[in-house]
């Protein structure tokens, strides 16, 4: 950073300590006026969109990581078609979108050229929705793992899908109302099943690293993003990245509802290594399930119109979900 | 080299001396032996510089070989019939991308109901989706092509499919003179791509593009296949004159001078046809026959110019579309004046049923005698056929139809105490 440059990203309505207040080392990389820009402005995403916040900071921070020798592989999904409309391009990094689900695939085509060539110090970054991850990309993102190709995979996870007009995904949470699990009937929205944690999976892979983040703690993303690029092999960074289209929130209101998931325990937000989970981020001010719910219209249906719960047995459901979440990853561990 | 050797082992070693940096497969008979021998060669250290890598699916093969290619490697990979179609969505992919992979299709049905012998099915289903398609006669052109293939995709930009029957060749030990490294250096420059994901020079590969400019992208895809048909004779020629030995181009046209009649066909068979050819002229009957080489580009002109005249044309052909008939006869009649009236098509061969010398000569004889129907199936058991839908007239739940077949022929194989295999 030049000095004297005024730091212009902080943390509004977050925990998250200021860059302003950190010694110039810890600030983000987000924060130093010559950050690579990766993604760059102009790009077409809705306003408050949490997937092009989190791609940024993620891509920013791979590229400080290499000395800005990376390749990025994209699925198709909002990411993809909201950077690159015809004739523009947001990215201002070798960029290559192939198909909806083969973005690990052809990451590992990549990797796997740089290897024969003698590049390694050209990285490999591939990056999806939820979608394009734990539903049709599945296979060959296991494959990957599988194979321990030298990616870091990064899911952007909206909890649906969000390009096609907000279909349920395997990602979507249960009670969620999509345009394909509407809010009708006895159990409005997505049915309740076992769930489809794509981190748990990835880790019984036993791959190098497996990461959750949110939005809401960017400083944690891009340190989660700077280990991994530390590492060799398959890693896994999976970031919960609110869409207000989506979830029908307000587009201020991305960074504390990316919180409130963290806050609420319905997104444990933790890291793992070789299988074995090696941390996990503590809920700092636990926050009932119904604060995460109630400012988003897809939940619209557990309360009536003056914000009380109206489907008490749905709600106490989904905070039963967070309760094993809060036991599983020891959340509400005293912060050290 | 002149080697006794199978067909697979030595479409393997001409793959493996063009130098390819990413080869990856999966497995699925009868395409096996060529990926295994290649991956053989990677893990024995044969082929330095090579990453060989085996994937979940083949969608993913060719996903990985998208991926290796737009990175700047020379990519390869090998399929057949189910695979082909799991792979569809890359197959365009690729060529939309104008990546020049280069991909060994060994050709077999495709199911229901599920079957391993050859056909060309697979590649008549994949003839719309942007690749090179060239049909290999023999083992000896298999594995030419293969070479000629790499030179071609990177030239254009476009990924290259070389068919050949599946069993009828990848199986078939016969000799082969197996072009050496030395010769392939001096006939195949080092990659130089037209795009490449470079961290120095980043550029967007695979942007959505809208009507704006759809149309305009995709006329070039075209125009890059009828620039292809002159690199594709430009290099069989230069083929010829670096190993000694023609290979290769559009067509291959046998004895179809004065021929009053052409048989017309695509791959292995045409070593049959060849040998009917042959007999017919010998009891005076003027028969030629025209190997489709090049398949996609379809070589229109030069069709055109070989089944000039008014000779009438045989169309042998072992895939069909339902519900209308030859793939290949639709081609050959738009390249040809006046053909539709000329043109019979008879579908054989599929699903692995020899298409006999007697069987072809029956059909030429036809054919010469103005016997034959516009479309005909080749040895079809028209009582088994008859049967089944007389079953189906008469009950609504007749049940599976390969099954009831399958039946129906072991049956009369007990009655007759014989039977096909
Ligand atoms: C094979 C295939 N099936 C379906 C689609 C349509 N499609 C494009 S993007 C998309 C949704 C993407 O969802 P997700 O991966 O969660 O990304 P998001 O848009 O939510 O960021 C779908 C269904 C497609 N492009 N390809
Ligand atoms: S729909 Fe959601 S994910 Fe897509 S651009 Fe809009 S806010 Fe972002
Ligand atoms: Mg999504």
């Amino acid at each position: 950073m030049t000095p004297g440059q005024p730091v212009r990203f902080f943390q509004v309505g977050s925990f998250a300590a200021g860059n302003r207040l950190l010694a110039p080392e810890m600030r983000t990389v987000q924060s130093d006026a010559t950050r690579a820009n990766s993604l760059t402005s102009g790009h077409r995403a809705c306003q408050g969109c949490g997937e092009a916040l989190g791609a940024r900071y993620v891509l920013d921070t791979a590229m400080r990581a290499t000395g800005g020798r990376l390749i990025a592989v994209n699925a198709t999904g909002c990411l993809e078609v909201f950077t690159t409309p015809y004739p523009e391009t947001s990215w201002r990094v070798p960029w290559l979108h192939s198909l909806f689900a083969n973005a690990a695939s052809v990451a590992t085509g990549v990797a796997a050229t740089l290897d024969a060539q003698g590049r390694n110090e050209v990285r490999v970054l591939a990056q999806a929705g939820d979608g394009g991850t734990v539903d049709i990309g599945f296979a060959a993102l296991s494959g990957l793992f599988e194979r321990n190709d030298d990616v870091l995979y990064v899911c952007y996870d909206n909890q649906a899908y969000m390009n096609t007009g907000v279909q349920r995904s395997g990602a979507t949470p249960p009670a969620a109302r999509t345009a394909t699990t509407e809010a009708l009937g006895p159990e409005p929205g997505n049915p309740f099943g076992q769930g489809k944690n794509l981190p748990l999976i990835a880790m019984a892979h036993n791959i190098p690293y497996v990461a959750t983040a949110t939005v809401a703690e960017l400083h944690d993303l891009e340190a989660k993003v700077l280990k991994a690029m530390t590492m060799h092999g398959a890693r896994y960074l999976h970031v919960l990245v609110p869409c207000p289209l989506g979830w029908g929130s307000a587009p201020a209101a991305t960074i504390e509802l990316a919180r409130l998931a963290k806050e609420s325990g319905l997104f444990a937000v933790f890291e793992a290594e070789r299988g074995e989970v090696t941390a996990s981020s503590s809920i700092r001010h636990q926050v009932p399930v119904e604060a995460y719910l109630r400012p988003q219209s897809r939940y619209r249906h557990l309360f009536d119109d003056t914000g009380a719960v109206l489907r008490p047995d749905i709600v106490g459901r989904l905070q039963a979900l967070a309760d094993a979440n809060i036991a599983r990853f020891d959340l509400l561990k005293s912060a050290s | 080299m002149l080697r006794q050797i199978e067909g697979s082992q030595a479409v393997a070693r001409v793959v493996a001396a063009c130098r390819p940096q990413v080869v990856c497969a999966y497995p699925i008979t009868p395409q096996t032996h060529i990926v295994e021998a290649i991956g053989a060669m990677v893990k024995s250290g044969e082929l330095p510089g090579c990453r060989f890598i085996n994937v979940e699916s083949e969608f993913s093969a060719l996903s990985v070989a998208i991926g290796a290619s737009a990175t700047g490697a020379r990519a390869y990979t090998a399929t057949a019939s189910q695979g082909l179609l799991f792979m569809m969505e890359a197959l365009y992919n690729a060529a939309g991308l104008g990546l020049p992979i280069v991909m060994t299709l060994a050709n077999r049905a495709v199911g229901a109901p599920i079957n391993i012998w050859n056909d060309h099915s697979d590649a008549m289903a994949a003839r719309d989706a942007g690749w090179i398609q060239l049909f290999a006669e023999s083992n000896q052109e298999a594995a030419d092509l293969h070479a000629q293939a790499f030179r071609l995709a990177e030239e254009v930009s476009l990924p290259v499919m070389v068919c050949m029957d599946g069993f009828v060749l990848t199986h078939a030990v016969e000799r082969v003179d197996v072009v050496t490294r030395e010769q392939i250096d001096a006939f195949l420059p080092p990659y130089e791509p037209r795009q490449v994901l470079d961290p120095s020079a980043p550029v967007t590969i695979g942007a959505m593009v809208g009507p704006e400019a759809f149309e305009e992208v995709r006329y070039l895809d075209h125009a890059r296949h009828l620039d292809a048909l002159g690199s594709i004779e430009a290099i069989a020629e230069e083929f010829a004159e670096v190993v000694g030995r023609p290979c290769g181009g559009l067509l291959s046209p046998y004895r179809t001078q004065d021929a009053e009649l052409i048989v017309v066909a695509l791959g292995s068979v045409l070593g049959t046809i060849h040998e009917v050819v042959d007999e017919a002229r010998d009891r005076g009957a003027r028969v030629g026959a025209l190997g489709i080489t090049t398949f996609r580009p379809f070589p229109l002109d030069a069709v055109r110019d070989a089944l000039g005249g008014d000779a009438r044309l045989l169309v042998v052909e072992k895939a069909f579309s339902s519900g209308f008939g030859g793939v290949l006869s639709t081609d050959i009649a738009m390249a040809v004046e006046g053909a539709p009236s000329r043109i019979s098509t008879v579908v054989g061969g599929l699903g692995g049923r020899a298409i006999t010398e007697t069987s072809l000569r029956r059909v030429i004889d036809d054919a010469l005698e103005g016997r034959l129907e516009r479309l005909e199936f080749l040895d079809l058991d028209r009582g088994a056929v008859e049967a089944e839908l007389a079953r189906m007239a008469a009950n609504r739940r007749s049940g599976p139809v390969a099954e009831n077949m399958l039946r129906s022929l072991s049956a009369s194989a007990r009655r007759t105490g014989g039977g096909r295999p």
